[in-house]
């Protein structure tokens, strides 16, 4: 069970910030696979990867990554602080 | 050293006069407060959204590193979230060094590092509607000069 969560307009897209994920995603592009496959929404929130940065258990990562013991995955556009 | 992600106003005056007194014989002490533009299209407020699990400690992460390319007597980072009217602040950083080198080069690096990649996204609440803020290639090319 991964926490999947989702901020900025990907959480606007999907239609909530975070939920639940029984999965057997290997790493986080197979995630984004099945994501991508469930409803129209998500296809739409995760149309172009370029414009998406994802983190596993709050560390920075990119798409290739494993999803071996990990607990959380953030899904967001490339970050605007400052 | 401290971090501070919080929605509350904050005096800028009032931080560097008490983050001044804490850091010993440094003689150099910077700082940057940044502040809610007011837009062309008239902009009304802005919404600031963040992960707060990773927030905190993206932040420290950035300062850890800033200590450890400069010699910094202290550093201070603060920055707000939720809804913030034009003209508000967002968010400051200050530096402490026993020269001015060190404090002007690490809060440009915090600056650049916390624009990239604090977890944080902005939207812009004009008349015409809401839109989130685009990050910029140059904010990014930013990076690689450090």
């Amino acid at each position: 069970m991964i926490e999947v969560l989702y901020f900025a307009w990907v959480r606007e897209r999907i239609g909530l910030p975070r939920e639940k994920i029984e999965t057997g995603a290997k790493t986080v592009s197979d995630l984004v696979d099945e994501l991508r496959g469930r409803e129209d929404r998500y296809a739409a929130a995760f149309e172009d990867l370029r414009a998406l940065r994802v983190a596993i258990d709050q560390e920075l990562t990119d798409f290739n990554a494993s999803l071996e013991g990990a607990r959380e995955v953030a899904f967001f556009p490339p970050m605007t602080g400052g | 050293m401290a971090v501070r992600v919080d929605p509350a106003r904050f005096d800028p005056g009032a931080e560097i006069n008490a983050f001044s007194k804490g850091v010993g014989n440094a003689g150099a002490v910077v700082s940057f407060t940044g502040v809610v533009r007011d837009v062309a299209g008239g902009l009304s407020a802005m919404e600031i959204e963040h992960y707060p699990g990773m927030t905190g400690k993206a932040i420290a992460a950035i300062v850890d590193e800033a200590k450890s390319r400069w010699s910094l007597a202290d550093a201070l980072v603060i920055h707000r979230y939720g809804r913030l009217e034009a003209g508000e602040m967002i968010m400051m950083v200050a530096t402490a060094s026993r020269h001015r080198v060190d404090a002007f080069q690490a809060a440009e690096y915090l600056m650049d590092y916390l624009k990239s990649r604090a977890p944080f996204w902005k939207k812009e609440l004009t008349r015409d509607g809401a839109e989130w803020v685009e990050a910029r290639d140059e904010d990014e090319a930013a990076l690689n000069r450090w």
